[in-house]
């Protein structure tokens, strides 16, 4: 087990800055999510931990050692790919101890190993067999065999669910998060999938065109965005963006304007205290869908509002159900229980729990 | 073959059609195999019957001596030992040839593929480029160049020759290929701790074996069938069997013996088809077992 240590870490492409001088300390037996949209870098990321790319310039720690210039095999780190990367031509056996012959290490320890591997994963009949005859689920557990056996000191996993269908990728993300609560391993882990990076992380860097936007645990992530592209990004359905302005009406209050009227969203004292500088001035609200429902679905004591919309859409899920209106111009979505009897094309009473809403400055997309 | 596949319409026209199909495709069958047809009866003809008898009727009374003649005791030039010992220099010569220049791409596409360095590129289009260039255009330099290494004349002259001239080719095949591998499976076996030959020798080539397959056929069979560097090379005693079969044709004397060319011929054209023949069958096994996407 150690720890991963990332100084100033940039890495460039020919001319294209890639990792635009990263800091990020994991700490031993941590599992950090990178998550981030196609292109963030976030991969690039993992293979400059990994050793598979080398830095432009600044510090990657792995445990106490500057692995600078340490090769991909001297990292003791073991990395689980997107497309599994298994060895075609050999058996689930053969791709498993692949690592441990080309170390060199005894033959008998090698088949406990194999032996303890396999128990863990399930795999114990598959191991005659070769990668074409695998599904891809089976395939999965193959390639963390295959990590799992070098008993590394950091796991790397680069969008190793990606490939799988819905239901099975549901599955392994479980499977993951047990092996790593009963293993204990410091482990990075790329996605794209903001579901995933909240459900198996211990803490979230969320990265943007090479930049960590933000880093620290998945509540944190989700209830105190620093910016708009964090909020945005992270939750599904995402965060409801509405323009407004402050204004003084009783109190701090964003109001809204659009077709259907304006609507004046009264701040709670806490965020009102940090905006009353900028009466007067453009604001964006943040509003998450589960934030918006039917009347008396909040805990008694916080402050909600109520505001009426017409309904354009209903979009029952089955535990929930969505309803599509339009908030300042710009499409917005609230979700109510089930059995809420809503029409479309008629005004709904809405119930906004304003104690979670948020306020970002529209110039920079922080959080205020 | 109406139960299984795509639906076809019925009719009387649509009959026509196939008919009329099949008949193209047999034409077509019919003009390619004839050749074959015409030199294996004519090999198995006496003399006197190629003389006196139509040249495509079939021989009344099949006997082998010519066959016989045309391995061992046919004149190529002055000496009178058949092809035999030349299709040996042939084998001497093709087996190396084929085997290095095949070896020497495998590394070549791995090394371009996936340890990319700067260049590859460049140095990939300039390799491409030796496979456009046109045998006698190399006929010059390669003499010089061969008369300098003290090879003038022998067959492991001709073997480098043939190797240097291969590599084009076979470095663009097992390029194409491995360009195709995934690069995780190269980053896995790193991480494995696995180095450039390892990964070339225990996983890299084992995948490549249709790869390989192919390009064995198309290099034994190029290089089998050579003339031009052939004849230009060698001298007499270490000529390939395409050179000294146009010798048993060409100076022949007196009578021309159709029934011994022709077998003589045959004789020489048989290894490719029997590589054709054994790994191509090799290959269609290769292709459907053992690919694994990404």
């Amino acid at each position: 087990m150690a720890a991963v240590k990332l100084d100033k870490v940039w890495k460039k492409f020919g001319q294209n800055d890639v990792i635009k001088g990263i800091d990020l300390e994991i700490e031993s037996g941590e599992f950090v999510v990178l998550v981030g949209p196609s292109g963030c870098g976030k991969s690039t990321l993992l293979n400059l931990i990994a050793g598979l790319e080398t830095l432009t310039s600044g510090d990657i720690q792995i445990g106490k050692q500057r692995v600078n210039d340490v090769p991909p095999k001297d990292r003791n780190i073991a990395m689980v790919f997107q497309s599994y990367a298994l060895y075609p031509t050999k058996s689930v056996h053969k791709n498993i101890t692949f690592g441990m012959e080309t170390r060199n290490i005894p033959r008998d320890e090698q088949e406990r190993a194999v032996g303890e591997v396999t128990q863990l994963l399930h795999i114990e009949q598959l191991l005659e067999r070769k990668p074409g005859q695998l599904s891809g689920g089976q395939r999965q557990r193959v390639a963390m065999g295959r990590a799992l056996v070098r008993k590394p000191d950091v796991f790397l996993f680069d969008e190793p669910l990606s490939n799988l269908d819905a239901k099975l990728r549901i599955e392994m993300r479980t499977e993951i998060k047990k092996l790593h609560q009963r293993l204990g391993k410091t482990t990075v882990y790329v996605t794209h999938d903001q579901v995933e990076a909240m459900t198996l992380a211990s803490r979230i860097a969320v990265m943007d065109n090479g930049h960590i936007r933000q880093y620290g645990p998945p509540s944190e992530i989700y209830e105190d965005p620093t910016d708009l592209f964090v909020a945005s990004f992270m939750g599904s359905p995402s965060m409801n963006i509405v323009r407004g302005r402050l204004v003084e009406n009783g109190g701090v209050t964003v109001r809204v304007t659009d077709e259907e009227g304006s609507i004046d969203f009264p701040l709670p004292a806490e965020a009102a205290g940090k905006v009353t500088g900028r009466i007067g001035q453009e604001v964006v609200l943040g509003l998450r869908p589960e934030i918006i429902t039917h009347p008396g679905a909040h805990a008694a004591g916080s402050n909600v509002f109520m505001f009426k919309r017409t309904v354009d859409v209903i979009e029952p899920t089955g535990p929930d159900t969505m309803l599509v209106f339009t908030l300042g111009g710009s499409e917005a979505i609230g979700r109510v229980r089930p059995d809420e009897v809503v029409e479309a094309g008629k005004p709904y009473g809405f119930q906004v729990n304003m104690d979670k809403a948020k306020v970002f400055d529209p110039e920079s997309g922080k959080s205020l | 073959m109406s139960e299984s596949g795509i639906v076809r319409r019925r009719s009387a026209g649509h009959t026509l059609l196939r008919i009329l199909l099949f008949a193209v495709l047999g034409l077509f069958c019919f003009v390619y195999l004839m050749p074959l047809v015409v030199m294996i009866s004519t090999s198995l003809k006496s003399l006197a019957e190629i003389r006196t008898g139509s040249f495509i009727s079939l021989p009344k009374e099949v006997t082998f001596d010519a066959w016989g003649k045309a391995w061992s005791t046919a004149c190529v030039g002055v000496r009178c030992n058949g092809i035999e010992p030349y299709m040996w220099n042939s084998v001497v010569m093709v087996v190396p040839a084929v085997l290095i220049s095949t070896f020497l791409g495998a590394i070549n596409g791995y090394a371009l593929t996936k340890w990319r360095f700067r260049g590859a590129n460049t140095i990939f289009s300039l390799m491409l480029f030796g496979a456009f260039i046109p045998f006698q255009v190399v006929l010059l330099p390669m003499a010089r160049t061969l008369g300098y290494f003290g090879l003038a004349g022998s067959t492991y002259g001709l073997i480098l020759v043939h190797t240097v001239y291969g590599l084009a080719f076979t470095t663009l095949f097992f390029r194409n290929f491995f360009v195709s591998v995934s690069d995780g499976i190269v980053q896995a076996a790193k991480i494995d701790g696995a180095g450039f030959f390892p990964i070339f020798f225990k996983l890299m080539l084992p995948m490549a074996v249709p790869t390989i397959v192919v390009t064995v056929i198309w290099q034994f069979t190029n290089i089998w069938n050579d003339f031009l560097f052939g004849i230009a090379f060698t001298v007499g005693d270490s000529n390939p069997a395409t050179v000294a079969l146009n010798n048993i044709v060409a100076s022949s004397t007196g009578v021309k013996e159709y029934n011994v060319d022709m077998a003589a011929a045959i004789i020489a054209g048989l290894p490719t088809l029997l590589v054709y023949v054994v790994a191509g069958n090799y290959f269609v096994r290769g292709l459907s077992a053992g690919a694994v996407k990404g």
